[in-house]
Parts: structure tokens; C-alpha cells; sequence
């Protein structure tokens, strides 16, 4: 049975359509500011990059949190269920779930059937999300896409007290005025991220294996912060950012048409 | 198909017919209170946990700021009125009571034009410290006497020497109620207010209690709207006249099988105050997805304390008693309450708004939720919000979550 799962994020749409358990595809593209329309484009480019008809597509589920706007969905789950169900597919042995996007992360203890024990979401503040991450780099004239990977060349990273990122931003600028070296302050921008990720996750309990998903799971910065924080190894798929719209279309599966 | 007639009489058979004599008399106590000035009665304004009882038997209009503070909430003008107090100098992380009710006596604002004027105050500390701030402010804004009854927080037992405190602070009160009023406390009358608090308390949790029956007849939306009389009115016969007859009348829809949510399938007990300006949102988001909000701890926390009081000795247990309130007690005893309501009203989740106001509240709920997993293996949705101040709430973000959670105990099933 083919079924597709479309995730919209504050920052990107994604999109995947499954046959059975197999990935006949993904998608993924700016939200912008119209996410009813970034759900039909990034419909409508999915099949014609796969190669699937409209019609032989059985059912549809929508997540994040642009799912309500997504009309031609079957129905809508919320990116808790979805990121679950994703892992769980990825990897049936993942027990936890990172999930840290634009505008928010959460937190996911599963069963070892893909069912939500737990979880937790931070979304009132975006410290902790890949939004921090998007303000420091402007502030240091990095490119997002390097900025995990500079971390890494780190001998001292340096400490960003403050949790609000507008505090941390200034906070910033003063350590660059004091001349630290610049992967020094990166690190200590990917910690204090970490922190409040591992915080978040260590109140619902962390168990391994642990996996992380969303943007901020490709920045290599971020994750090692993480693994340090949790003492644990962290497992990132190829299809980390997708995962919400795989999990989403698995369980559009479901659905009875 | 639905037909859309058959489901609008449903909806108007759901609905409580005593709400209509509960907004009368709310009316009119309010009306009594802001004339009491032409009537020549006294005013005093007390907190929600404080023993109104004494000043019934005195016949003191009790005027309750922090149920003046629920009615801005829910008629929204709390951002306006908590915006005020900031600019008047108090910090955002006061309680939104607090700052409201402060910005609507500087301004005679909110929905009946700021309370009236207090001719003195009676703070009891059993609900948290703020309250002693509060109204030493209120008491120097007004120039009126202050009296504080301190109710010392319960770890592990009330020992014996800090009930004698209790009740020594308690003959204090009278002492402080006579000299205010100029005339000596009848005991007849205070032995009779004693035994009305009684039935009121003791009628109240036999209303809360009706929920227990499956489906429930009324959820905690409900219970936080008729709470109003046991929490300003306690001690008077309306109060008990009142709960009777909602008690019939919850009886009535159990024999009827009249269920507030229509299609109830979960049972969820709500932990901390409503968050006043979204109850109708909330109450229809979770009925919505058949979820009834079968009992709270907040609306039981008066009548919880029933069997501390000893009605014919109202004096010396009633104070006793209110200090043993939910958020006057240690982690561990409010535990055992948490699982005494989880075992009443049977419920498969715990919803607890993490209140930015109310920090005694909202403090230790998340080792209570991790207590409630562990020993009765009970999910629980934190809802971070505020009860009057709206800018600490979001729609689309709230709503996610509890998605999340109904998805999450639809996977138990
Ligand atoms: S802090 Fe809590 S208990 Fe105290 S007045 Fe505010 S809401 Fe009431």
C-alpha cells in the first residue's frame, strides 16, 4: 500500500511517500510564509520525483506544526507520534528520541513497538533550538552549515551563561570583543544548547539507544555536545530531517480508507 | 448524517440548569459587597484560604481578591490590568492575582470597576507568601489594619505545638474582628456559621464526587465555575441550599445518563488552578477528543481538610484544619492525595497546568508527575500557561501537546 506523510515545520515542509515499509522517496523545502502552499508543492514534487501517481496514493497523514493546514491529509498527528513511529522504522532498537528543529525540540521515550511512552517539548523559548543556532552563526558571520563542524577544532570552549538568546547574543559579542577564538565560542554556543536539550530529556528519562532527529541533528557540533552532555552515543539516519513525514506516512498506513 | 437539530437539543440538555441561580446570587453578593458602603456594613478582604467563617458569624461582607482576580481572567482582561501593575513598578514574575487585583484598585478598573474598598484585611498564609505581600501593600495603599493569620507549612505531621499556634492566632483573629467591628463575637452564631461551613464543605465534595460515576455528569470546567460559593460564601445557608440543589440536580443526570462530555472515552484529573481565560477552549478541546476532565486537586483542596474539622468546635479545628490545604503540605502528602483522586474518578492521565503564578503550586510537579508514573503508572501532560495572564499562553502549542498526550493514551489502549 503506498501512503505519504507530509511534515510541516516552521522552517522547512517535508515530505515522503512509502510502499510497504520501502522509501519510494523524500522531499524536502522552505515552509515560507505560505504553509498551505508549501504542503501542495512539496506534495506535488515528491510524486514527481518518485514516480507515483496522485491516485495510487491510499492515504495521507500531515504533522508538524503546520499540519491543520494541509487539506488533502487524511488525517493530522501531531510530530510527538510521527517522530516515534519514524525512529521506530529507522531503527526498531531506538528507545529515545531528539528531535530538534526551527522553532522547538522535543523529547520522545518509546516502547519497543514505536509507542510513545513519554515526552516532553520545549517551545516557549528558543534557546534549545535551531533557531539559537541560526542567531549565533549571524552573529559570528558563520555559515550555518560549518558552524558544527568549527566546533569541533575547539581547545576551550568558552561559556555562554545566559539561557535567553537575545542575553546570549550580547553575551557573544562580548566574548568576540575579548578576542576568543572564534571555535572556542562556538563550542560554548553548541554546549549551552545542549544543556537545555539535555535537561529536557534527562526529566523524562534518557534510555539507549538514543537517536536525534530534525535539522539540527545534521550539525555534527551539536550532536557531539549532546553524546558529551548525555554520555551516551547519539545515532543520526540519513534521514534525520525526514523522519517526522516517514513516521507520518507509515502510519497513514493505518488508516482504512 | 448528523442531524443538526437532534445534536443542538443534546448540547442543550448537557448544560447545567443551576448555573442561572449560582450567577444570581454571585450577582447579588457582589452588588451587597460594593454597597456596603451606603448599607453601613463592613468590608474585608481576606484570601481564598483564610477562614471567611469568622467574619460570617460577624457579619463582615468577605470580599476575595484573588476570586476578583478569576473574573478578570476569565472575562480577559488580565493582560491589560498585569501590564499596569508592570508599569506601576511590579515585577511580571508576580502572581497575575496579585498584579491584576493591584492595577484595578489603582485604576477602579476591571469587570465591575475594581472592588470595594476594604475597611480591613485578613491574609492567611496556608496558599503561599505572595499573599503576605500582597496585601501589606493593599493594606498601606488603603491605610486599613492588616491581620495575618500564619499557618506554619506542613512537612511530615502538625505537631501539637504548631496547632496551639494555630489556635492561639486564632482567638487573636476574633480579639482583632471584635475590636474592627466594635462589638463582641456572638458564640451561638459563630457555633452555627461552624456547622453551615460544615454542610457547605461536606455538600460540595458530595457534588465533586458525582463525577466519579461513569460517564461523568460534570467535569472540573464545571466544578471550577460552581466553586465560587464554597471558597467567598462558606458558612452561610445559600451555600448550602446551593449545593443541594446541584447535587440533585448532578444526581439527575446520572439517573438520566446525562454525561458532560458526550462520547467520554478517557478520564483525566487536572492538577493546579484553571487557566481562566481558556477553560471553554480547553473543556471543548478535550471533550473534543472524547477526554472528560473527570476531577482536580484545586477544586477539592477546600473541602479535602472536611475531616480535620470538628463542627462543634469549629474554633479551635477550622484553622487547624485549612492548614493542611493541598499546597500547604510536602511533596510526599500531596502525593497521597494525587492518588487518592487518581483512584476516585479512575482517570488514565493527569493534566497539570504548570502555572508561571502560583510557584507552591507548580513547584514539585514534575516529581509528583515522575512519582505518579512510577508508583501508579499514570502518564501526565504538563500545560505551561498561566492562570490570568495570557501572554505565557499559546494556542497552536498547547494544542500539539495535547494531541500528543490523547495519541499517546489511544497507543495504551
Ligand atoms: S501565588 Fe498562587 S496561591 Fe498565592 S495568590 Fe497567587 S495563585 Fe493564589
Amino acid at each position: 500500500m503506498i501512503t505519504a506523510g507530509i511534515d510541516i515545520g516552521s522552517i522547512t515542509a517535508k515530505a515522503a511517500v512509502l510502499n510497504d515499509g520501502h522509501i519510494l522517496g523524500t522531499r524536502l523545502m522552505f515552509t515560507g510564509y505560505d504553509a498551505r502552499q508549501a504542503g501542495k508543492t512539496v506534495m506535488a514534487e515528491l510524486l514527481q520525483a518518485a514516480g507515483v501517481q496522485r491516485e495510487e496514493i491510499r492515504a495521507v497523514v500531515a504533522t508538524g506544526y503546520g499540519r491543520n493546514t494541509v487539506d488533502f491529509a487524511n488525517k493530522t498527528i501531531t510530530e510527538i507520534t510521527c517522530h516515534a513511529a519514524g525512529g521506530h522504522f529507522i531503527n526498531p532498537k531506538v528507545r529515545f528520541i531528539i528531535d530538534v528543529g526551527g522553532q522547538d525540540s522535543k523529547v520522545i521515550r518509546l516502547d519497543e513497538n514505536g509507542r510513545v511512552l513519554d515526552f516532553a517539548m520545549n517551545d516557549k523559548c528558543a534557546a534549545g533550538t535551531g533557531r539559537f543556532l541560526e542567531v549565533m552563526a549571524r552573529a559570528l558571520e558563520v555559515d550555518l552549515d560549518k558552524f558544527g563542524e568549527i566546533c569541533l577544532a575547539a581547545k576551550h570552549p568558552a561559556k555562554i551563561s545566559s539561557i535567553c538568546t537575545v542575553f546570549a547574543e550580547s553575551e557573544v559579542i562580548s566574548l568576540i570583543a575579548q578576542g576568543e577564538m572564534r571555535e572556542n565560542i562556538i563550542a560554548g554556543i553548541h554546549d549551552s544548547v545542549a544543556s537545555r536539550i539535555s535537561a529536557m530529556a534527562k526529566r523524562v528519562g534518557v534510555v539507549a539507544p538514543v537517536m536525534m532527529t530534525g535539522g539540527v541533528a545534521k550539525n555534527i557540533g551539536a550532536v557531539k555536545a549532546l553524546e558529551n552532555k548525555l554520555e551516551t552515543p547519539i545515532q543520526v539516519s540519513e534521514y534525520a530531517q525526514i523522519n517526522g513525514a516517514i513516521g507520518a506516512a507509515l502510519l497513514a498506513r493505518n488508516l482504512s480508507p | 448524517m448528523v442531524d443538526p437539530e437532534k445534536k443542538d437539543t443534546d448540547k442543550e440538555s448537557r448544560k447545567i440548569k443551576s448555573v442561572a441561580r449560582m450567577k444570581e446570587i454571585m450577582t447579588q453578593y457582589y452588588i451587597e459587597a460594593k454597597t456596603a458602603g451606603q448599607t453601613g456594613k463592613k468590608v474585608a478582604w481576606i484570601t481564598s484560604g483564610g477562614p471567611v467563617e469568622f467574619l460570617i458569624a460577624m457579619d463582615v461582607i468577605p470580599v476575595y481578591p484573588e476570586n476578583h482576580g478569576a473574573m478578570i481572567g476569565a472575562s480577559k482582561m488580565g493582560v491589560g490590568l498585569c501590564e499596569k501593575a508592570e508599569e506601576m513598578g511590579y515585577s511580571r514574575d508576580l502572581c497575575s492575582y496579585a498584579r491584576s487585583d493591584i492595577a484595578c484598585a489603582a485604576i477602579n478598573g476591571g469587570p465591575i470597576g475594581g472592588l470595594p474598598r476594604p475597611d480591613f484585611l485578613v491574609c492567611c498564609n496556608n496558599i503561599c507568601g505572595t499573599v503576605m505581600k500582597w496585601y501589606e501593600a493593599v493594606s498601606r495603599y488603603y491605610h486599613v489594619p492588616l491581620f495575618i493569620l500564619d499557618t506554619p507549612f506542613i512537612h511530615t505531621r502538625f505537631s501539637d505545638a504548631a496547632k496551639r499556634y494555630v489556635i492561639d492566632q486564632t482567638y487573636e483573629y476574633i480579639r482583632f474582628l471584635e475590636e474592627q467591628c466594635g462589638k463582641k463575637m456572638d458564640m451561638d452564631r459563630m457555633r452555627e456559621v461552624g456547622k453551615l461551613a460544615v454542610s457547605g464543605l461536606r455538600l460540595w465534595q458530595e457534588v465533586l464526587d458525582t463525577a466519579a460515576h461513569k460517564p461523568a455528569p460534570m467535569t472540573a470546567f464545571d466544578a471550577f465555575f460552581h466553586l465560587a460559593l464554597i471558597v467567598t460564601l462558606r458558612g452561610t445557608q445559600i451555600t448550602v441550599d446551593y449545593y443541594r440543589q446541584l447535587k440533585q440536580e448532578m444526581e439527575e443526570r446520572i439517573r438520566k445518563g446525562i454525561a458532560m462530555v458526550p462520547n467520554e472515552k478517557y478520564r483525566l484529573l487536572w492538577d493546579n488552578l484553571p487557566v481562566w481565560y481558556k477553560t471553554r477552549w480547553l473543556s471543548e478541546k478535550f471533550s473534543s477528543r472524547d477526554a472528560c476532565l473527570a476531577g482536580d486537586t484545586y477544586t477539592s483542596a477546600w473541602s479535602g481538610v472536611l475531616d480535620l474539622i470538628d463542627e462543634n468546635n469549629f474554633i479551635e479545628t477550622g484553622s487547624v484544619a485549612y492548614s493542611s490545604v493541598y499546597i500547604n503540605v510536602s511533596l510526599d502528602m500531596m502525593f497521597d492525595t494525587l492518588k487518592k483522586l487518581i483512584e476516585k474518578y479512575d482517570v488514565d492521565g493527569l493534566v497539570m497546568h504548570s502555572n508561571r503564578s502560583c510557584k507552591p503550586y507548580s513547584f514539585g510537579q514534575y516529581d509528583l508527575a515522575k512519582m505518579v508514573m512510577k508508583k501508579l503508572n499514570i502518564p501526565t501532560l504538563i500545560l505551561e500557561a498561566d492562570m490570568v495572564d495570557e501572554r505565557s499562553f499559546s494556542d497552536s502549542q498547547i494544542e500539539t501537546r495535547i494531541d500528543a498526550f490523547m495519541e499517546t493514551l489511544a497507543g495504551k489502549r
